[in-house]
Formats: structure tokens, C-alpha cells, sequence
């Protein structure tokens, strides 16, 4: 028997002891699950593994899963995985946040560990609702949204997370859906094999705080219209038998949907690499146009934690001795 | 016969002043550097304008070096520079008040033209208007003596010019009687690829130093001889504080034999050891500049989770901001350095001026009950002790510590014997052997309190750490109300338990025992020690007792202070020390404070000193 046999793990060497304490029904015990699943495929090691979030209901995750994990402080989690990266450039760290957590507090933080391109694979659970102090809106709730402390409807412009992680030079930018296993799985396996800033979008159900927010894309009945699975290289339709696809109006530098069985050669192809075709994608949503999920955007680009170590005079390594460093300049003796 | 011009003493202070473009540092640092060549001690400090680029002639575009040399210990700048050379009117104008009585002035008059006096806001030309009676003022052509001693290089109008500062040194060197070789040496490695600007610059040296020699001015040209110091034999350096910081951080790194990650955000007057440490990658040192203090701060925690020395840097503002991470670090029980040069606040305050505004923060500044361990620097070369110290609590007891320092002491410098870095114990931090399982994550070291530091990658070891409380023996979470209680004493207990591994308090100079202790910290040691060492030398019973540990303070401190009968607390700040001091030890000192910007004078401190005195029932037996 081969060791790489013997060293196989299942979903439930990552699940740890501890008792889950997310609401019955919630979103996050499917992601949890996927997120088990999907380090066993992958052949992930426990020890080289590191879960850092931050606060909210998704930022317990870290202690859902037997790996090395790190619960810190609000928004803060990109900043502290960007340090320990620094330390263990080759440690495999997923960075577990939420809407308020990674778009309203942690702003700055997502902003610079995307651009920087820091391997860490950033799950951001969206529930468009801040659930654990108790169901005020968030930077992505929409406007009109009516909660304890916007009892007259939200004003504000909602943040589109895909398309502020473009924004801020992400190179990878995926989306799935809590209970949507295959597809969140397949996602999550990708963000995992991208060597940089992997920034995963989840549309996860909070049941308590804003229960059904995504029903118009998510049910069942309303998938196949308002569902857009991309894949590299494939066209983008969808839709029953995928009947319907997109294609881009030129004079106004916007998608419009086609019937695809009629003109297939109108409908577009799904390249990865093309960060505008990404923006067109990301900005699509219900009634009118499906939600684009799956992998939206991929484009590698050196990772930052490697590069800090390679552009390093000594790659980190200590080469000098503080003796010498001592008597780099000028010195004179008195007897 | 009486020469007249030529002055003993066992110390004197000079200042160089001019335009940020006249070259008045390097001419510092120069003399400084043969200073240290013909055996004295000395102590220095810049002051740069704070403006980045002031517009040439003005008051607030004057930048100063000012040394303090002789046979010491010299442990200032000095308060009140006895030689002044001004380049300008501004420099002139800036520089005059601060002078001492009779003092001397080097005037470089080409620039006192009506123009130069109008930018400098001189409506009279101070020469004929009284402002200099009672000084000793020197007019020379600085500019067309230089431009003579040039002009064979052929160098366009404005590089002739700026050989200026090479000029009025050779004229100061010869003044203080020291030679020029090692200059002229420096000049030949610094322009070694400019044949002209070096030789130029040679050149000018040369004439200013022959000038004090020959010209027939050259016997109204006073000299000044001090006598060499008294230094314990070894091999000595000069040092500025930010270098010392820099290389006591990477030597804690070496010590340790971990890499020293170095997260930081660009803020005055912290940036130069962000500077130095980006040029330390040898040593094992990386620096990340993150995008805003609380990102430095956070990185720094990850990195020593990862396993690394997480040191943090910034000023008071950014500090504050730093606050809640802290509070993590201690949570999560991680060891982290927090450098803060502190500056003049609240707020943006004074960011290029010094106080000891922070130490409040670093003690009391977090929320619920979070002790951290709080060391502070006392002259440019403590820097260096200071930083392995701060590392050696940290990664000792597994908590964030703060180690303050000032923009004073950072731009500082004095002669150091070069340490022998050998003989420093290593820096160790407790670890758990992997075969005693999870169950030992949190056995804490009985004596430093401090839990084993087992970082992601280590195999059989997989836990959780964080912000939330946690349970006592295993580490999960836990809102145990009787667990709460002892994790909250648990912490204070290990911070309390440095003072088991700190040295008892010791007395830095004067009486161990008697009327007055005085009792300071931080970048104020130079003055406190110049003062108490003038009073003690009358017999007065003084004694400076200056600390280095500001939580926890040394176990002796109490019983140190209650040999005196008063307490006098120096600070550049509104009485936080002796807040602390009230609040720990119940001592009740008097105050003396000053939050102007500047440092304490020697005088100042005296003047104190001397009321105290004063003031206590029995003085009047005593000769003071
Ligand atoms: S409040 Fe909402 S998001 Fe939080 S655990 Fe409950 S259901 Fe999940």
C-alpha cells in the first residue's frame, strides 16, 4: 500500500469536536460541510492547514474544522493571514469572512490582500444581514431594506462583492451557493488550486435574519432561468436545455440575452481571463438577467508571500551576523 | 602670554544651522565622526524642519546639528550651544535665543543681504542693531572663500556653492583643534566616481582649515580645546538611536533564531526605523509595509503565529489605533513587539516634536483588564538593549509588549562600546514536545506563565486560537463565569511575573539613599542624569533612579524610593509616570512637567532639584 494511500482523509478527520453553533437551518452548516469535502478531495493536511477569520457568524467557522485555525478580531482576518503568510509562505490559509465583516469593517483589509495577491482563499459568506448582533443591515443588504436599525428602508447603494474584488485586482473571483453541493464544491476545489488571492463569493441563507433573500435565483423552480453556470471555454447559456444565452450588444458595451438554439453563434464564450467580460458578468442579476456562478475570473499572476521572499536580499534567510553589522561604519579603539 | 581666543573647558556645545540645502547635516555628522577620532565624548542631536521642502532663507526652513563634546560623560546635546555657526539670517534669528551667554557666532555674511534678512523677517540687519551685543561675532565670506578655493575645478556656480559646508567645517576642525584626514578620507569614498566635486570639496576643506591657520583674521579666530574622555577600553562606534533599535531587534532575532518580521505604517517620527530595517534583510529581517496601523499591527500577530518575532512599530496616533489587536495578541497569548516613538498629542498634535505622551497608553490603553509588559529606551544606544529586551519578555512570557521611544532619541547620537553580542543569554520561548499531545497546548511555563508557542505546521498539534475567552486548561472557548475570573488573573499574573527575570532597580548616579530621589524614564535620562550628577557633586543627597521597566516596575522600586525622603518625578508630560507610581507603589511624588516640545534643559531640571530641596524641613542644616 502506497503511504499516499494510507494518508488518505476523510471529510470527518476535518471536522472537530467542537459543538456547531450556527442557528438550525442555517446556510453555514452546508458551506462547513462542502468546505470537509473538499479538503479530503484535495488531499489537504490538517497541520498544513490554517482557517483565520474574523467576527461574525461565518468567522466561527475556524473552530468547526480540525485544522490549525485563528478567530481574531472584526474585519481583520486578510491583515492577519497576510502576516502569517509572510512567516509560512507555504501553508495552505483560508480566510473565512462575511458581508460586514470583509466588506464594511474589513474594507480596507480585502481590498489589499486582493490586490496584493496573497495566497489565501477568501470565502466570504453573503447573507446580506449582519445575524450575530442580530439583523441590522449590511454593505450589501439592497436598498429599501427594512431592519432594526433601518426600520424605514436602507439608502444606501448595496457593495457588489465580485465586482469590488475585481475592482481591487483580484485574480481570482468565483461564486457559489450554500446548498448548491456540486457547484460550491467545484468552486472551492479551483480557489484551492489557484496559487494567489482566491476570492470566493458564497450566497449563504441567513434563516434567521433574512431568510429567502436569494430565492429569486436559488429555488429550485427559478434556477434554470436565473442561474448562469460558467465554465472556461464554454458558451454562456441557460435556461431550460440551455435555450437562452448572452451576447454583447457592441453599440452599448452591454450583455443582452439570446435564444441560443436560434443564433448560437451569437452567444459568447466564457473567457476566463478577460477581466471585462468578468465585469459584465458580475454586474448581472434578477429580474432580468441570471446570476453568473462558478468561476468568473481567473488570471494568475505572482503570488505575493513568494515574491516577498524572492525579491528578499536573502530569500529571509538569516546570512549576516550582528557582530559584523555592528562594525559597518566607522570604529576606533581606546586602549 | 594670555591668548584670549583660546578657551578650555571641560565640555562645549555647537551648533550648525542653515537651509535644509547648505549641507548642515552632513556637516554634523562629519564633525561628529572626528569628534569621536580625538577621543571625546559627545552627544547630538539634528533638528530638521518639519516641512519637507521649506522655501529657501525662511525661519521655518532652517535645519540645525547640534553637538555636545568633551571630556564627559556627556549625555546631552546641551542646553545652550556656546559656538553657533549660522549659514543665513534665518539660521541667525532661529538659533539666537537659545544661546548661551557670550556665546560665540560664526557668521557666513554673504547671505546677509537685504533680500536674506528680508525672508528671514529682519526688518534691521541684527549686526547693526544691537540683537548680537554681548555674543562674540565672527563675519566671514563663507561663500567667496569657498568659491576661491574651487575655482580651479571648473564646477558651474551652484556646485561651487554647495561646497560651502566642507569650508566652514575645515574652519571648525582646526577651531577644535582636530585633523581632517578622516574627512578627507570620507570625501574620497563618497565622490570616489566625481573627480571633480571630490577634489573640490578637498579643496575647501582645506582652505577653511588653512584659514583659521593663516589668515591674518586668523588671530581674532577663538579655539576651544576640551579634554579627551575617560572611556573604559574596547571598540566604540557612534550610534543614533533608530540604528540601534534597528540592529537590537535583528540581534533579538538572531538570539532567538527566529526571522524578525517587521509590519509597519509610514508615521513620524517612526519611520526611520522602518527605513533602517528594510535595508537588514541579511539578518533575517523582512519588512512589510502594510496598508494602514491596524493591518501592520494584525500582520505582525499572523506572522508570530506563524511562528516569526511580529514586531509592530508606529507613533501615538497609530498606536491608539493598534489598540484592539492588542488585545488580541494578548487573548490569543502571542508574542508581539509594539515599537511606539511617542510625540507631542492628542491627536495629530506635534508630530515632529517629542513627549512622553504614550506611557498611559501602553499601561492602561486597552479595553477590560489587559496588562502588557512596558520597557522604555533611555539614549540612543539603549535602543539596543531595549529591543532585546522587549523581544526576550515577549517570546518569554508569550504576550505583546510595548517598548517606548521618542523622535528624540531616535535622531540622537553617542559614542558606544561596541557590545559583545556573545555574551547576551539567547532569547528562549516555551514549546511543547509534540508526543505530549493536544492535552499540553496550554500547560503554561509555571514560572513565566507563558504557553508553549506551537505554530501551523506542526504536526499532531491542530488547535484553535483567539479572541474569544478561553477555557483555562484546554483552550476552547468558554464563558465559565469562574473561568473568566482566573484566566483575567491568570494574565495579570504573568505580566506581574516578569519582575521574577527583571534586575533589581539600580541607582544611576548619586545617593542610593537620602533626601531627594528622582525618579525618571524614557529619552529624559541625558538631562536627569547632567542635573542630579551637578547636585550631588555639591553633597547634596540626590539620587536618579531611572527606569527601564515601566510594567511591572522592579520588585526593589518601593523599598529603593522609601530610602529617600521625597520623590521628584521629571517628565515631558502632564505626571504620567507619577500617576503610575501613585497608582502602584502609593508613593506620592512631586512634579515636574513640561510639554513645550522641547527636552528638559539641565537648568531646568537643576532649578527643580533645588526647590525640592528647598522645601524639605532639614534643608536648612545641609549646605546645598
Ligand atoms: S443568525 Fe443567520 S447567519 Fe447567523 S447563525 Fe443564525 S442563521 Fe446563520
Amino acid at each position: 500500500m502506497s503511504a499516499a494511500i494510507d494518508s488518505k482523509l476523510t471529510p470527518k478527520d476535518f471536522t472537530s469536536e467542537q459543538e456547531v453553533r450556527w442557528c438550525p437551518g442555517c446556510g453555514d452548516y452546508a458551506i462547513l460541510k462542502s468546505v470537509t469535502r473538499v479538503l479530503a478531495d484535495v488531499g489537504a493536511r490538517p497541520e498544513r492547514t490554517v482557517f483565520v477569520s474574523g467576527i461574525g457568524c461565518s468567522s466561527r467557522f475556524p473552530y468547526y474544522v480540525e485544522t490549525y485555525g485563528f478567530h481574531t478580531i472584526h474585519g481583520r482576518a486578510p491583515a492577519i493571514a497576510t502576516g502569517l503568510k509572510l512567516a509560512q509562505p507555504d501553508l495552505d490559509v483560508w480566510v473565512v469572512t462575511g458581508d460586514g465583516d470583509g466588506l464594511s469593517i474589513g474594507g480596507n483589509h480585502l481590498l489589499h490582500a486582493l490586490r496584493r495577491n496573497v495566497g489565501l482563499k477568501i470565502l466570504l459568506f453573503n447573507n446580506e444581514v449582519y445575524g450575530l448582533t442580530k439583523g441590522q443591515y449590511s454593505p450589501t443588504s439592497r436598498r429599501g431594506t427594512r431592519t432594526p436599525s433601518t426600520p424605514y428602508g436602507s439608502i444606501d447603494t448595496p457593495v457588489v462583492p465580485g465586482l469590488f474584488a475585481l475592482g481591487a485586482g483580484a485574480r481570482f473571483i468565483a461564486r457559489g451557493i450554500d446548498v448548491d453541493k456540486q457547484g460550491l464544491e467545484a468552486v472551492l476545489a479551483a480557489a484551492h488550486g489557484f496559487d494567489g488571492a482566491a476570492f470566493v463569493e458564497i450566497f449563504q441563507n441567513c434563516i434567521v435574519y433574512n431568510d429567502n433573500v436569494f430565492a429569486a435565483f436559488t429555488e429550485k423552480e427559478h434556477a434554470p432561468d436565473a442561474q448562469l453556470r460558467v465554465e472556461h471555454g464554454k458558451p454562456l447559456v441557460f435556461g431550460e436545455d440551455g435555450s437562452k444565452g448572452l451576447r454583447l450588444d457592441p453599440r452599448t458595451l452591454s450583455l443582452s440575452i439570446v435564444d441560443a438554439k436560434e443564433r448560437p453563434d451569437e452567444v459568447l464564450v466564457h473567457d476566463e481571463t478577460n477581466a471585462t467580460l468578468a465585469q459584465l458578468l458580475l454586474g448581472l442579476g434578477p429580474p432580468e438577467f441570471p446570476v453568473a456562478l462558478g468561476v468568473i475570473y481567473r488570471n494568475p499572476a505572482p503570488r505575493f508571500e513568494q515574491e516577498f521572499v524572492a525579491r528578499h536580499p536573502t530569500q529571509m534567510k538569516r546570512t549576516a551576523k550582528i557582530a559584523d553589522a555592528l562594525r559597518q561604519t566607522s570604529t576606533w579603539v581606546v586602549e | 602670554m594670555i591668548d584670549h581666543n583660546l578657551f578650555e573647558s571641560d565640555s562645549v556645545v555647537v551648533r550648525f544651522a542653515g537651509d535644509s540645502g547648505d549641507g548642515v547635516q552632513l556637516m554634523g555628522t562629519q564633525f561628529v565622526g572626528a569628534t569621536a577620532l580625538a577621543g571625546k565624548d559627545f552627544g547630538t542631536f539634528p533638528d530638521y524642519p518639519a516641512e519637507i521642502r521649506a522655501p529657501a532663507g525662511t525661519t521655518y526652513g532652517v535645519s540645525a546639528y547640534q553637538i555636545h563634546l568633551g571630556a564627559g560623560p556627556i549625555t546631552t546635546a546641551g542646553d545652550k550651544p556656546q559656538v553657533l555657526v549660522a549659514f543665513n539670517p534665518a539660521a541667525l534669528k532661529v538659533n539666537l535665543p537659545s544661546l548661551d551667554r557670550g556665546a560665540l557666532i560664526i557668521l557666513n555674511t554673504d547671505s546677509f543681504t537685504s533680500r536674506g534678512l528680508q525672508k528671514a523677517g529682519y526688518s534691521e540687519d541684527p549686526r547693526k542693531s544691537g540683537a548680537l551685543d554681548g555674543f562674540q561675532v565672527v563675519e566671514i565670506d563663507i561663500a567667496t572663500h569657498t568659491a576661491e578655493a574651487v575655482k580651479s575645478f571648473g564646477l558651474s556656480k551652484s556646485d561651487a556653492g554647495r561646497c560651502k559646508n566642507f569650508w566652514a567645517l575645515g574652519l571648525v576642525q582646526w577651531m577644535f583643534g582636530h585633523e581632517i584626514a578622516s574627512i578627507e578620507a570620507w570625501l574620497a569614498k563618497r565622490f570616489a566616481s566625481n573627480d571633480a566635486i571630490r577634489e573640490a570639496n578637498i579643496a575647501a576643506l582645506r582652505a577653511g582649515h588653512a584659514f583659521g591657520e593663516t589668515a591674518e583674521l586668523g588671530a581674532a579666530i577663538p579655539r576651544w580645546r576640551t579634554p579627551r574622555a575617560k572611556f573604559p577600553p574596547g571598540e566604540y562606534r557612534g550610534i543614533r538611536g533608530s540604528e540601534a533599535l534597528a540592529l537590537g531587534l535583528a540581534a533579538a532575532g538572531e538570539l532567538a533564531d527566529r526571522p524578525v518580521l517587521f509590519c509597519s505604517y509610514p508615521i513620524t517620527p517612526a519611520s526611520p526605523l522602518l527605513h533602517r530595517l528594510a535595508q537588514m534583510g541579511a539578518h533575517g529581517v523582512g519588512v512589510f509595509q502594510a496598508e494602514d496601523e491596524i493591518a501592520a499591527v494584525c500582520a505582525a500577530i499572523g506572522a508570530s503565529y506563524g511562528g516569526a518575532i511580529g514586531v509592530t512599530s508606529s507613533s501615538g496616533p497609530g498606536i491608539a489605533l493598534k489598540t484592539e489587536a492588542i488585545g488580541l495578541a494578548i487573548a490569543a497569548e502571542l508574542p508581539l513587539v509594539i515599537v511606539d516613538s511617542q510625540r507631542g498629542g492628542p491627536s495629530t498634535g506635534l508630530p515632529t516634536k517629542t513627549e512622553q505622551s504614550d506611557l498611559y497608553q501602553a499601561v492602561y490603553g486597552r479595553n477590560a483588564d489587559a496588562p502588557v509588559p512596558v520597557v522604555a529606551a533611555r539614549s540612543p544606544s539603549d535602543c539596543f538593549d531595549a529591543a532585546i529586551d522587549a523581544v526576550r519578555i515577549a517570546l518569554r512570557h508569550m504576550t505583546p509588549v510595548f517598548l517606548l521611544t521618542d523622535g528624540y532619541l531616535a535622531n540622537a547620537a553617542e559614542p558606544w562600546r561596541i557590545p559583545d553580542i556573545d555574551a547576551y543569554p539567547r532569547i528562549e520561548a516555551p514549546t511543547l514536545d509534540p508526543s505530549r499531545g493536544r492535552e499540553a497546548l496550554f500547560e503554561r511555563d509555571p514560572a513565566t506563565l507563558g504557553r508553549p508557542w506551537v505554530v501551523p505546521g506542526t504536526p499532531g498539534l491542530t488547535h484553535r486560537v483567539g479572541g474569544l475567552e478561553k477555557d483555562i486548561r484546554t483552550g476552547h472557548i468558554s464563558y465559565d463565569a469562574a473561568n473568566h475570573q482566573a484566566m483575567t488573573e491568570l494574565r495579570a499574573r504573568k505580566v506581574a511575573s516578569v519582575a521574577d527575570f527583571i534586575p533589581d532597580q539600580e541607582v544611576a548616579v548619586g545617593a542610593s539613599e537620602g533626601d531627594l530621589a528622582v525618579v525618571g524614564w524614557g529619552s529624559t535620562y541625558g538631562v536627569l542624569y547632567q542635573a542630579v550628577q551637578q547636585i550631588a557633586r555639591t553633597g547634596a543627597r540626590v539620587g536618579l533612579i531611572h527606569l527601564r521597566y515601566l510594567n511591572p516596575f522592579p520588585r526593589n522600586l518601593g523599598a529603593l524610593l522609601s530610602r529617600y525622603e521625597r520623590v521628584l518625578v521629571p517628565e515631558m508630560n502632564m505626571g504620567q509616570l507619577a500617576t503610575l507610581l501613585r497608582d502602584r507603589l502609593d508613593v506620592r511624588p512631586a512634579q515636574l512637567n513640561k510639554v513645550t516640545g522641547q527636552p528638559f534643559l539641565v537648568s531646568e531640571v537643576v532649578a527643580a532639584i533645588r526647590q525640592e530641596l528647598a522645601s524639605l524641613p532639614k534643608a536648612q542644616f545641609r549646605a546645598v
